[in-house]
């Protein structure tokens, strides 16, 4: 097949950042025990105004930014999230809504069809209402999701369903899929937890044996093969999680390479999870985006390839994986410019390992699990 | 080589999708949910031209014009090509 893309880039120089998430809020009425979130969200009050929030999305357009995701925390608990869409639209974003569903009603996806909301990617917890009860913490999530996600499909909005797997949920993928099929999905993302926030503090209690994801990797493919006999064109994204691989991933594409994250108070993140690191992030009430994404120290601490130690700093592969993930290098060795223990080269690989066994010991319920909440949060905050 | 497209056949973008120059990249990108396809110039060229009501007889037509100096036949085998590839890839679709 011909190549239709353009992939000319200037060399080596700091590229714009394409991709805006806007985490609006950490606000959420649901209390899912694998959410990313920081675990002292709580600590986190003065959220950005509707003012505020256009103007960080007037300068990323201008820096080039085209994908925006509005995530959170549940999106939709702000009451301005159509004056955002409305305008990031006027801006010439490409608009994606990332959200539980919860808050979400067909007066409000038609109110956001008119802004010009290009895409809504609701979650699911699991196909059985009970699983997904214990694990989002609710027990009229799972029917209220369902049910908006057939009005999404019927305003005629492309449907992305992203369903974060973890042990108490993958053994359901056939009728998580089928699920999927039936709300006419165009795209399913079978994400397996990652590691952060309040899903590492969960980590036993989440990660899946190797048997599982074996069968759930078989599953997969099985319905790709299955949807291709019927024509049916829905696209299965199956994230393989961390811990099974013996290599990291490109995370985020390179620390400030494409992607910028901008928190519900304004702290401006080279990705979502970041704001767990030792070292102190630029907010966008102080600074203009531009200055943070090519001047800051925070943004260029981990840019390109000078920062990293062995046995990452000689690899031929560092390029390609830029040695795995800061956030999880930090969480798990104490130094965030550690090679991601991930890689089996690593010499702290075998914690790795030890979370395998550790998960393989560990038989709590998924009602055992701790939720994410404002309670739960406050131990984390610091005073 | 690609199968010939039906020239009467009408093609048009995948629902939700959006085809957008970008000032900062200096090129044409795709854009669907969460992602985006960076746009040589001649794909950019080919599905600027798709409205929905055009067909690929007419697409020809008018690339030819906007493209005098390329040589005959050249362009109509591109878009042929090019629109059998993308409808492969999902980028378009056809009634
Ligand atoms: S993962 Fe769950 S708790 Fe966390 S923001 Fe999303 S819906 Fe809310
Ligand atoms: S040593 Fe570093 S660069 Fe090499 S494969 Fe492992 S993580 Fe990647």
């Amino acid at each position: 097949m011909t190549d239709h893309t353009d992939t000319a880039t200037a060399n080596g120089a700091t590229g714009a950042p394409l991709w805006l998430l806007a985490e609006l809020t950490y606000r959420c009425p649901l209390q899912c025990s694998y959410c990313s979130n920081p675990l002292d969200f709580a600590a986190v009050k003065q959220e950005l105004t509707t003012a505020e929030w256009i103007e960080v999305l007037t300068q990323a357009r201008a820096m080039g930014a085209v994908q925006l995701g509005f995530s959170g925390g549940e999106p939709l608990v702000r009451q301005d999230l159509e004056t955002l869409v409305a305008e990031a639209r006027r801006l010439g974003f490409y608009t994606n809504l990332i959200t539980s569903a919860l808050g979400l009603d067909e007066a409000r996806i038609h109110a956001l069809r008119d802004a010009g909301l290009d895409h809504i990617q609701i979650s699911l917890q699991a196909s059985d209402p009970d699983v997904a009860a214990a694990v989002a913490g609710s027990t009229k999530a799972h029917a209220k999701k369902l049910a908006m996600a057939r009005a999404v499909k019927e305003a005629g909005y492309p449907m992305v369903l992203n369903v974060v797997l973890h042990r108490h949920n993958i053994d359901q993928l056939d009728t998580i899929i089928a699920l999927c099929d039936d709300l006419g999905a165009d795209a399913v993302e079978l994400a397996n937890c990652q590691l952060y926030g309040w899903a590492h503090l969960n980590r036993a209690g989440l990660l899946p044996s190797q048997a599982q994801l074996e069968a759930a990797e078989a599953t997969t493919q099985r319905w790709r093969q299955h949807l291709a006999e019927r024509g049916r064109d829905m696209r299965l994204l199956f994230v393989v999680p961390d811990y099974y691989a013996d290599r990291p991933k490109a995370c985020m594409g390179g620390w400030a390479s494409i992607f910028m994250t901008v928190a519900p108070d304004g702290a401006v993140l080279p990705c979502h999870s970041a704001r767990m690191l030792p070292m102190d992030f630029p907010n966008a009430r102080e600074r203009p985006l531009q200055e943070i994404w090519y001047a800051s120290a925070a943004f260029n601490r981990y840019r390109g390839d000078d920062w990293m130690q062995e046995p990452c700093r000689s690899c031929d592969e560092r390029h390609k994986d830029v040695g795995g993930c800061r956030c999880q290098a930090y969480m798990l060795t104490g130094d965030p410019a550690a090679t991601d223990p991930v890689c089996d080269l690593s010499p702290d690989h075998h914690l790795i390992e030890a979370a395998r066994r550790e998960a393989a010991d560990d038989s709590r319920s998924a009602q055992a699990l701790t939720l994410r909440n404002a309670r739960e949060s406050q131990v984390f905050c610091r005073a | 080589m690609n199968p010939n497209t039906d020239s009467s056949r009408v093609y048009y973008l995948r629902r939700g999708w959006r085809l957008q120059w970008e000032e900062a990249q200096q090129r044409h990108v795709l854009l669907y949910p969460e992602g985006m396809v960076k746009l040589n110039d001649s794909a950019g060229a080919i599905l600027g031209q798709l409205d929905g009501q055009r067909d690929v007889a007419t697409l020809i037509e008018r690339l030819q014009a906007q493209f005098p100096e390329a040589p005959d036949g050249a362009i109509a085998e591109d878009v042929h090509a090019f629109l059998a590839d993308a409808q492969q890839q999902g980028w378009i679709q056809h009634d």
